[in-house]
């Protein structure tokens, strides 16, 4: 079998930054359900993701994607302690805004909206981009989360003391640390194995 | 090869085992153990598959040292020169990788309101003399490499299909893809607690090993 692309020559392309529901287009074929073995069944690690076009494509490596989902897991959703589950949505979405990952940030904005209640602060991170003020406690968040995601890496004791100084102790620091990084990994699977689109799925 | 039992990223991020970092690093226990499950998958996975070990270890030696990450780029330039059969290929990769080096990200959003926010940059191509030592599709997977860290937002159907016509099965994509996406994420979070440890101290670590 020749393996080939998959053109989406009339999709609704999303242009805008927007905290509404998007789809998502893979660029190559994803394994069909019928063809999932008990490897890719734990890859998906909740069989609910096997309905994903993204995660039946990433499940041809099923190892790596576990490891990735359960990484991306506790970062995210580990609240017995640390930094408050917004101010992670925060950092992802921040960092899916610099590196332009339409997809990635319409679904962390929206998060972020959820657990924070400032839907109109989050617009503005969409609609001004990383420079826009949102208060000292969410611009430091900002802030460290663009210098993270900078190449070559531009986070540096600055902001280390800003996020201090805005009352997170060093364990919040680390979440930051963690969920600011883990966009790097996520942003870059989203935007180069496939395409955004208007409207949910296809 | 010997498994790798070390932490990577506390080796990259120079965290001692009980260490206050380490401490807080073990709040998230899963994280950290499945971001070492994931350097294992890519690394030193039971079945290399589609993608040779040289392959995996040249490209995450580009990726990291693009992003000016010495510790990182040492440890894998040191997997590649165990696993490569040619000197040659690690002198060719470290030219090429000096040839890369750029800042981002940068690229292109789809036309319309935000393309006044597109910015311009490096589109880098390995050289001939690098094409030659790297193979072609070694040297297509760098340029991707270079294409997922620096512009990610410029990434295209075309890109994939450059990948396939240079040899890369549609699995192995989906390996490559992971591997410099995990690199990316890999060198964030060793070069952040690596900052944060610094700004920790030192001394409380010195003065705790000497109690």
């Amino acid at each position: 079998m020749t393996d080939s692309i998959v053109v989406h020559a009339s999709n609704n392309e999303p242009v805008a930054f927007t905290q509404d529901e998007l789809g998502w287009l893979p660029w190559l074929d994803p394994l069909a359900e019928a063809e999932l073995t008990e490897r890719h069944w734990a890859g998906l690690v909740d069989r609910s993701r096997a309905k994903s076009d993204y995660f039946r494509l990433l499940v041809r490596d099923p190892e790596v994607l576990e490891a990735r989902t359960k990484t991306d897991k506790d970062i995210f959703y580990n609240i017995a302690d640390g930094l408050p589950r917004a101010e992670r949505e925060l950092a992802a979405a921040a960092t899916s805004r610099y590196n332009g990952c339409i997809y990635c940030a319409s679904v962390h904005a929206r998060f972020a909206t959820v657990h924070s209640k400032r839907r109109d602060d989050v617009q503005r991170l969409l609609d001004e981009g990383v420079g826009a003020d949102l208060g000292a406690r969410w611009n430091a968040v900002v802030r460290a989360s663009v210098a993270l995601a900078s190449t070559p890496i531009g986070f540096g004791q600055q902001h280390v003391e800003e996020l201090r100084s805005v009352g997170l102790d060093d364990a919040e620091i680390v979440d930051v640390i963690n969920s600011a990084a883990f966009f790097n990994w996520a942003n870059r699977l989203m935007l180069s194995l496939g395409e955004p689109t208007n409207g949910t799925d296809a | 090869m010997s498994t790798e039992t070390r932490d990577i990223i506390d080796l990259l991020a120079g965290i001692e085992p009980g260490s206050s970092l380490s401490g807080i690093r073990a709040r998230r226990l899963q994280a950290r153990e499945n971001a070492q499950r994931s350097y294992v998958a890519l690394f030193e996975p039971v079945d290399f598959g589609d993608v040779a070990a040289a392959e995996r270890y040249a490209v995450a030696a580009f990726v990291a040292g693009v992003h000016d990450e010495p510790a990182a780029t040492s440890f894998y330039l040191a997997k590649l020169a165990k696993a490569a059969d040619r000197l040659e290929l690690v002198e060719a990769l470290k030219a090429e990788t000096e040839r890369a080096r750029t800042e981002g990200p940068y690229g292109a959003f789809p036309a319309g309101p935000l393309s006044v926010e597109d910015k311009a940059g490096l589109i880098y191509r390995v050289a001939g003399d690098g094409q030659r030592v790297l193979g072609a599709r070694l040297a297509a997977a760098v340029e991707h490499a270079h294409l997922l860290v620096f512009r990610p937002r410029d990434a295209s159907s075309a890109a994939m299909q450059a990948l396939l016509e240079a040899g890369w099965s549609t699995t192995a994509i989906v390996t490559l893809s992971q591997l410099v996406a995990f690199l990316s994420f890999q060198v964030r979070v060793a070069a952040g607690l690596r900052t944060l440890g610094a700004a920790l101290g030192h001394h409380a670590d010195a003065a705790a090993k000497a109690s």
